[in-house]
């Protein structure tokens, strides 16, 4: 591994990665103000109309902007994305720790829960709870945060565990600090560098995953913009309007190229040891 | 070798529990009467009370809990809301298609992708090398729904090589069958490539630093029989453990290739179900791609002593 990341040109994955990172949450967060038309405002006389002066790329099948739609997608994306992000985060990193901390059978029980959690495919426990939910934003981000708390559990877990019996976490302890505050100030902070790799891997994964379940119709509900309805609802229109096609699925790649180059630069940056697969 | 056997059989049944507990109540966690959401919108007053009864919702939830499993185990998965049909049926038909696709496309990911990871790993810091990464995470980023329909837009409509609508089994025409499943099994063969170039590399490079494989070298072994005899067989065991998580990562994500195909598989009853709201055909397909997951899951590490004997004892 170590030899692997010798070569691996870290910089180029940083600046590829960062750049198209920040053009994401640049679009997310000030696009809206930038485009001219409203996602949802209907134009029927530019109906699936290809790319032009005046909708630079193209309308779609109720003459509605696509420029507009996909910027509009990008902050819907994003949204749930952090939202969904921070909710498995904040549920595994207090699970994590508890069973990382505790030992014994606390612990046992607590992996034996979570591996069984883990054995569930993300997409299909989110199916599940969509099913049960009905398809909405709220949704989908308690769908997707609880299908990705395992993966945090075990990643804090495992850094807890090699934390806690440390000089300097043992140091804090014989000075007289409560556990919790030992916790807070000395493990927690050591634990960043691992929890940002896996945030930035599963900010991607998050993407894909409402993207496919937008796709199904069991995500984002239309007429709200977001990349996998938009390439759901222009599926019939292939072969007259493929551009509705080709420009959300662009986005969605792209985006998902500059988070995993992103990933593993942060990953040869921060956390050596985690294995890049 | 029985320890690690027995160990592993017995790690599985927590997860099968675990998983059945998750789909038993996520049904009683639908707001309203499992009874009436169990039958549809159209049911009537006495079949709701004959439902319950048949649910024996008054007895206490362990006991509803277990009748459904001894019910399940008997291969009962209950009838479809829509059409009455017993679902276990239903479920194997739709099976076949999926699994056709997921097992096709992994065998053909795992023949491209496991070579070239491992002429990567050999020619180590290469053009060769930074080519074969450069396209692995390429191909990694791509979402499996819309590369599935660029190749169906590209071979499908442009092209006209490959029906593109409609599906026919096997048993009645192999052929025109095999034309439908070029192109899902295209997509998801190069959707998967991208993972298991990057496991399949990076496990030969940890391989090819360890001592014996420098002592094998010294010996004068040609290189192929080095790679081939001593570096594959280490190199290939994590790339195996892989290999069982991206089958159910699959089957579990199938919907979406299925979507984008128009293909009868398991993944698009889900969906369907899940639409129609026709309960038990969700509950059954969650169970049954869960129970088949941690089924593949659990005979490839039992497979796994054969590439690490180390594993066993």
């Amino acid at each position: 591994m170590i030899a692997a990341r010798s070569h691996r040109r870290p910089d180029f994955n940083a600046a590829f990665g960062g750049t198209v990172v920040a053009m994401l949450l640049f679009a997310a967060l000030f696009g809206p103000g930038l485009v001219h038309y409203d996602p949802l405002a209907l134009d029927l006389m530019a109906r699936l109309q290809g790319p032009s002066a005046t909708h630079l790329l193209g309308a779609d099948e109720f003459g509605r902007d696509l420029l507009s739609r996909v910027v509009h997608g990008a902050r819907v994306s994003v949204t749930i994305s952090v939202l969904t992000v921070c909710l498995a985060m904040a549920i595994g990193i207090v699970l994590g720790t508890v069973a990382g901390y505790a030992g014994g059978w606390i612990d046992r029980l607590a992996m034996l829960l979570n591996d069984s959690l883990l054995a569930f495919p993300g997409l299909l426990l989110a199916l599940g709870i969509m099913a049960v939910f009905g398809a909405s934003v709220g949704a989908i981000i308690i769908a997707l945060g609880l299908a990705y708390v395992p993966a945090v559990v075990r990643v804090m877990r495992a850094s807890v565990m090699s934390l806690r019996e440390r000089e300097f976490v043992e140091a804090s302890r014989v000075i007289g600090n409560r556990e919790i505050t030992t916790m807070l100030r000395h493990v927690l902070p050591n634990c960043i560098a691992p929890l940002t790799v896996l945030a930035t891997t599963m900010f991607g994964w998050v993407i894909l995953s409402e993207t496919a379940l937008s796709f199904l119709g069991l995500g984002v509900p239309p007429p709200a913009p977001s990349w996998g309805n938009m390439l759901a609802a222009a599926r019939p229109h292939i072969v007259q309007a493929p551009y509705l096609i080709i420009v959300p699925g662009l986005c969605v790649s792209l985006t998902l190229l500059g988070i995993n180059m992103l990933g593993d630069a942060l990953r040869d940056w921060l956390d050596p040891k985690m294995q890049a697969s | 070798m029985i320890r690690f056997v027995a160990g592993r059989v017995l790690w599985a049944i927590p997860t099968i529990f675990v998983v059945s507990i998750a789909v038993f109540s996520m049904m009683r966690m639908i707001p309203g009467d499992p009874a009436a959401v169990m039958l549809g919108d159209l049911a009537t007053p006495d079949q709701v009370a004959a439902m319950r009864d048949q649910m024996g919702m008054d007895a206490p939830i362990i006991v509803q809990y277990v009748r459904w499993i001894e019910q399940i185990v008997a291969g009962d998965f209950g009838r479809s809301i829509l059409t009455n049909d017993p679902v276990l049926p239903l479920m194997l038909e739709r099976f076949s298609v999926s699994a056709s696709i997921v097992v096709l496309a992994v065998l053909f990911a795992t023949l491209i992708a496991v070579p070239a990871g491992m002429l990567a790993a050999w020619r180590q810091g290469s053009f060769v090398d930074i080519g074969t990464v450069g396209l692995a995470t390429l191909l990694l980023s791509i979402p499996s729904f819309w590369l599935g329909l660029m190749i169906l837009l590209v071979f499908g409509l442009y092209l006209k090589w490959f029906p593109v609508i409609g599906y026919v089994s096997f048993a009645t025409d192999p052929w025109r069958a095999a034309t439908f499943l070029v192109m899902p099994v295209l997509t998801l063969t190069l959707v998967e490539i991208g993972v298991i170039i990057r496991m399949a590399r990076a496990s030969a490079i940890e391989v090819a630093r360890l001592e014996y494989i420098t002592h094998a070298r010294a010996k004068g072994l040609s290189e192929a029989a080095v790679m081939w005899r001593h570096a594959f067989k280490n190199a290939f065991a994590p790339t195996w453990t892989l290999l069982g998580l991206i089958l159910g990562g699959l089957l579990g994500g199938i919907a979406v290739t299925e979507t984008v195909f128009t293909l009868p598989g398991l993944g698009r009853l889900l969906v369907d179900a899940i639409y129609a709201r026709d309960y038990p055909i969700v509950q059954g397909c969650i169970l049954l791609i869960s129970a088949i997951y941690v089924l593949v899951n659990l005979i490839v590490d039992l497979c796994y002593p054969f590439f690490d004997p180390r594993i066993a004892r």
